[in-house]
């Protein structure tokens, strides 16, 4: 229930929720859990294992307990869901109701359930664990569930550059913030909290003789009035990464009533600091005795959160339990709030902190052993030198020490180090480069102390940074000591819960121990402690606490489990924002792209690029008829294709000839100015890099045609070669690829075709195979290339891509006129494998020049590859050699993947003499062919061989061919 | 005979304002790349002097004179843009016409920054990326050439084939910053 005249919500702003479908009424600044709190909501999830009712835990990002569901995203913390208007939160992991679900038997079952329980009992039958057992487990324990359908939410991630990174916006965060930002720095502070000022906002402490929050305030104005400080509050330190780089979630649109489309939910950023200082505050943990999960147990600086920061009393009547000085703050804090205190106890025999006069009973030397209330607490059973007995009361404060929240500084793998004094781990100092750590992240447990531990790091970061520092007043806060004497457990019947969030009890640990999981890591794995969201944030201390017990070792010795990023839990879609849909990978378009997609042509992906499979025309079923008449068309009149998308490399230099020698296995310094040649490249091990054309248009300039799927290949492979083999040679390269719209016209009537279009008419003798030169076109000049990719008589005419897409047309229209059309993927294919011309789908990247038939090409000089192409087994009878491979049937159709085997041998691995790696229906040819690898194939030309399928179910008789089907004499390409 | 049409790799695409940002096609004029031989530094430096006022930039920077800007754009090459290349260059560096491979995107607006900073992983506040920067980055997964035309204008030049995509990729950003 509300206090009165406590908290720093918004009163004058109400805010209607609901929770589990019935309405509440908040305030603005409020939490889900504290609105629930203050509406008498104490029972707010189910456990993970046994479903015992659990009501909050923290008020902070650690929360065990309070797991909810809003807008379809499970596991949000309630601690975290601030308040807006409509929030409609369901809890979690219950059937049919929060209060009565229907799994809570599993409870009744706990002594059969306990830790490595399925390891033991589901492992008979083997089979059954995957098919029953899994799913069964997995059906009845568990968090919140995933919606079935795609999340539409927005998200966004971000890159951020600084000087400092001020994790935590708590005192020390804050003094740090601000003698670096007034010194200068960029500074970025980060705080998960949406209100900064870290537990200055949860305390009565006062620094300087104001209220904590107010100073917090004044702080926050003055960082929020440089131009060089950054303030990001709800957004929290996930990650510690290489070379000062932080991973950072920020919760944008997760708060507000109506985000609209556009708004992203969460923001993963990613933060290069040259410095960081981690002032990450420190989380207050529990002490273990016997049913200590009930509702209305919770943290001790919960319930003074809850009280000072939200106007929210934790319970009617409340009990405060600690083993420090600290615990008694929440006492004092409540009584002065007008609570009623049914108890301060202590389970330190006489502590200083004891002496009177108080406003409410103290007991010393007392330990809680019981407690009991099935929805809620109702009363605890304690247990002091005199004896034990009942308490009344609706909720417990407990304080069993604080651990500095020092997860970041151990992502890089060290391991903290023990402190005595605090009962508690610290950072290692120099754990993670370029990070100091300060305040209570740092063990240091008073106010004074942190602002100037904040301060002196922020001068230090400074120093280091080369700037220079600012004086600045230290300020004073007035909260006392923190003694603490260590309570982890109290002993006694029933179970003590460590993790909340996983539900392990101290009797788990201890079995770890007894069957010999005595290692913290091995500990963790078998009992699944800290393993849950929270990441044992609660649990972790007092389980190794046990543990250490247990094994008769003692703390430092038993140390922690590893922290790993990320610090909470970070959805996969802020992690992956941007790839959704388009933004999956880029498009890249050709110039014709638009006629293309209006002629409704199919397009396929070629890397980025989008290229048209074929072009329908009316009638046509089958892709089959429009690619069959497609390359009718090419061997009969004419066709257009767009071949923009091959790698063009401009190359110049007066050693570019000498360059494109040593690239190619095949000499190109003896090519002429205007003529093309094909060329082979291959990779430093002998083995087929790419192919292509490379056209000298001057002494000095060439352009290099690549295949599509290579193009950035051999432009890395060029620099490579260029900068680290031959950095002497001088000669310049860069894509061109973009610059020209290069479109195929190829077959009988392409030269006519052409003559309708140029100024000057080409004529046989002017203009021969593998010739190239520029041509005008009505307006502008044009690259013309006389090569084949077709076996026809064929160009390729390049124009600068603005012109591209009015060409494209022009072309399809003149070809169309013509008898021609254009054509698409499908009949390119057809047409390259009726002539034997290699793709990728030959030149995987295991075959040599010797393997496709080409190593006469490789010239008598030195190039990339030479040396390793010669090596004992890449030239001989052992290879598989490109062959063609036809069907005895012709009507057979056969498939890229199969392989090849004698006739008679069982179709089985080690029986394969060769594999199939292109394939198509010749319409020229009326039957169907296939491009291949056969062992010693070039001899064996005419051989019957079985060709099987497996995944297909094609078994048949195929005959060793040439891979030339078609026009073995190049002919057509010449004349 | 009539002549081919010239079109834009965006044509029809309309500018998009939201609050204070604005992002539209931007026309820089003719494009050169310009690639220095070997040991021609100085001599071309020479005729970039004469015939546009402007010196070969180091990395990461630019030159300008009036319209004319010399972006450095990689290893030992920059982009002339804004003016026809002068003919003496050839005998210094490798000119390579380079006006229709790219496509020029121009992102203005106080939050301008704040929106590239959702797509390119590099620094981009003033004190690392000023005005007159030139640097070759990656905007989310596109290669990109980012020039810092003033204080809140950027020029986002892509390979002309990924001009759609980049136009998507820094709208949908825009559209998330306008939304804050």
């Amino acid at each position: 229930m509300r206090v009165v005249n406590k908290g720093q919500i918004d009163r004058s702003r109400p805010i209607g929720f609901s929770f589990d479908g019935r309405n509440h009424v908040g305030f603005a600044g409020d939490t889900l859990a504290s609105a629930l709190l203050a509406n008498g909501q104490r029972l707010v999830g189910r456990s993970f294992k046994y479903h015992r009712p659990r009501g909050l835990w923290s008020a902070g990002s650690e929360e065990p307990n309070a797991l909810v569901t809003a807008r379809q995203i499970p596991n949000q913390r309630a601690t975290m869901l601030e308040l807006y208007d409509g929030l409609a939160a369901e809890s979690q992991n219950r059937w049919p109701s929060l209060r009565w679900d229907v799994l809570s038997i599993n409870d009744a079952f706990a002594p059969f359930l306990g830790a490595g329980f399925y390891y033991k009992t589901f492992m008979w039958p083997r089979a059954f664990w995957e098919g029953l057992y899994e799913p069964l487990i997995r059906r009845a324990a568990g968090l919140g569930k995933l919606p079935r359908s795609h999340d539409t939410g927005r998200y966004e991630k971000a890159y951020a550059f600084c000087d400092l990174l001020v994790v935590g916006a708590g005192p020390a965060g804050l003094m740090a913030a601000l003698v670096a930002g007034r010194a200068g720095a960029n500074v970025i502070v980060a705080d998960e909290d949406a209100r900064m000022g870290g537990r200055l906002n949860a305390e009565t402490i006062q620094i300087d003789g104001q209220p904590g929050d107010q100073w917090a305030a004044g702080i926050l104005a003055e960082l929020a009035s440089l131009p060089n400080v950054r303030l990001m509050p709800r957004t929290t330190v996930t990650g510690a990464y290489d070379g000062g780089t932080y991973g950072a979630l920020e919760r944008v649109g997760h708060h507000v009533a109506a985000p609209g489309a556009d708004l992203p939910l969460e923001c993963f950023w990613r933060i290069v600091a040259r410095r960081c200082i981690l002032a990450a505050g420190a989380i207050e943990r529990g002490i273990a005795f016997a049913n200590n999960d009930r509702p209305g147990i919770m943290a001790a600086s919960a319930v003074r959160a809850y009280l000072n920061r939200w106007g929210v009393a934790a319970g009617r009547s409340v009990a405060v339990w600690g083993n420090n000085d600290d615990a008694w703050r929440t006492a004092q804090d409540l009584a002065a709030a007008g609570v009623r205190v049914a108890a301060m106890l202590d389970s330190r025999a006489d502590p200083a902190r004891a002496k009177g006069p108080h406003d409410f009973p103290v007991f010393t030397g007392t330990q809680v052993v019981g407690s009991r209330g099935r929805h809620g607490l109702e009363g605890l059973q304690i247990r002091d030198p005199k004896g034990t007995r009942m308490l009344a009361c609706d909720c417990l404060a407990v304080s069993g020490g604080w651990n500095p929240t020092l997860h970041l500084s151990c992502h890089m793998n060290d391991r903290p180090v023990w402190r005595e004094d605090i009962a508690g781990f610290v950072p290692k100092p120099g754990a993670v480069p370029g990070m100091s750590v300060v305040g209570a992240a740092n063990g240091t447990m008073d106010t004074t102390a942190c602002l100037a531990e904040g301060a002196r790091a922020a001068q230090d970061c400074l120093k280091d940074l080369g700037m220079a520092g600012v004086d600045v007043d230290l300020p004073q806060a007035d909260d006392g000591r923190f003694d603490i004497s260590p309570l982890w457990v109290v002993a006694g019947q029933g179970r003590a819960w460590l993790d909340f969030q996983n539900d392990v009890t101290v009797k788990d640990v201890q079995q770890a121990a007894r069957e010999n999981f005595a290692s913290v890591e091995h500990m963790k794995r078998y009992t699944t402690q800290g393993m849950a969201p929270d990441q044992g944030k609660n649990s972790n201390m007092a389980a190794l606490a046990v543990l250490a017990d247990a094994t008769g070792r003692g703390i430092p010795e038993t140390g922690t489990t590893t922290y790993r990023p990320p610090f909470v839990p970070v959805a996969i879609a802020a992690m992956g924002a941007g790839g959704r849909g388009k933004g999956f990978a880029p498009e890249r378009f050709m110039t014709s792209h638009l006629p293309t997609v209006e002629r409704g042509a199919p397009m396929i992906e070629a890397g980025l690029w989008y290229r048209p499979s074929y072009f329908p025309r009316p009638g046509e079923t089958t892709w089959q008829q429009s690619c069959d008449r497609e390359v009718r068309a090419v061997r009969t009149a004419v066709g257009v294709a767009d071949v923009s998308t091959l790698g063009k490399i401009d190359i110049q230099g007066p050693d570019a000839a000498a360059f494109l020698d040593f690239v190619y296995i095949n000499r190109f310094s003896t090519l002429k100015p205007g003529r093309v040649r094909y060329g082979l490249m291959l990779r430093e091990d002998g083995h087929v890099l790419d192919d292509g054309t490379t056209a000298r248009l001057a002494p000095d300039h060439f352009v290099m045609t690549t295949t599509t799927a290579a193009a950035g290949l051999v432009m890395r492979h060029l620099e490579f070669v260029h900068q680290a083999l031959c950095p002497q040679f001088d000669v310049r390269f860069i894509s061109v690829t973009e610059q020209w719209a290069q479109f195929a016209i190829a077959g009988p009537k392409s030269r006519d075709l052409l003559n309708s279009l140029l100024e000057t008419p080409l004529s046989e003798s002017a203009f021969g195979f593998m010739h190239c030169g520029e041509v005008r076109l009505p307006g502008l000049t044009a690259r013309l290339f006389r090569i084949s990719f077709s076996g026809e008589h064929a160009y390729e005419l390049a124009v600068p891509a603005r012109y591209g897409e009015a060409l494209f047309r022009d072309l399809c229209a003149r070809a169309e006129t013509m008898g021609g059309c254009a054509y698409g993927m499908e009949a390119l294919n057809v047409l390259r494998i009726e002539k034997g011309f290699i793709t990728h789908a030959e030149i995987h990247g295991r075959v040599t020049a010797f393997d496709i038939g080409l190593q006469g090409l490789m010239a008598q000089k030195d190039c990339i590859g030479r040396a390793a192409a010669q090596r004992p087994g890449l030239l001989g009878a052992e290879r598989e050699q490109m062959v063609g491979l036809m069907p005895v049937d012709p009507l057979q159709a056969i498939s890229a993947g199969a392989f090849v085997f004698a006739q008679g041998a069982s179709a089985q691995r080690d029986n394969a003499q060769g594999y199939v790696t292109s394939v198509c229906w010749s319409v020229t040819l009326s039957s169907h062919l296939g491009l291949g690898f056969l062992r010693d194939g070039r001899a064996r030309y005419g051989q019957e061989l079985r060709l099987v399928d497996h995944l297909c179910g094609v078994d048949t008789v195929v005959r060793v061919v040439d891979p030339v089907f078609f026009d073995k004499e190049g002919t057509r390409a010449r004349g | 005979m009539v002549s081919l049409i010239a079109k834009h790799a965006l044509s029809g695409q309309a500018p998009l304002a939201l609050q204070d940002l604005h992002f539209q096609i931007e026309d820089l004029g003719p494009i050169t790349s310009i690639a220095p031989f070997n040991g021609q530094e100085s001599a071309l430096n020479a005729v970039l002097e004469a015939g546009h006022g402007l010196r070969f930039p180091v990395p990461n920077t630019s030159t300008q004179q009036a319209v004319a800007k010399l972006l450095w754009s990689g290893r030992g090459q920059a982009f002339l843009v804004g003016v026809a290349p002068d003919a003496r260059l050839a005998a210094h560096a490798a000119v390579t016409d380079q006006s229709d491979g790219w496509v020029t995107l121009g992102l203005e607006g106080a939050r301008a920054e704040a929106v590239l900073a959702r797509l390119v992983a590099v620094d981009l506040r003033l004190t690392a990326c000023p005005v007159g920067a030139s640097l070759r980055a990656q905007v989310q997964h596109i290669p990109a050439l980012i020039h810092r035309a003033a204080p809140q204008v950027f020029h986002i030049m892509v390979m002309r084939s990924f001009g759609q995509s980049a136009w998507h990729e820094v709208s949908e950003a825009m559209r998330g910053v306008a939304a804050r």
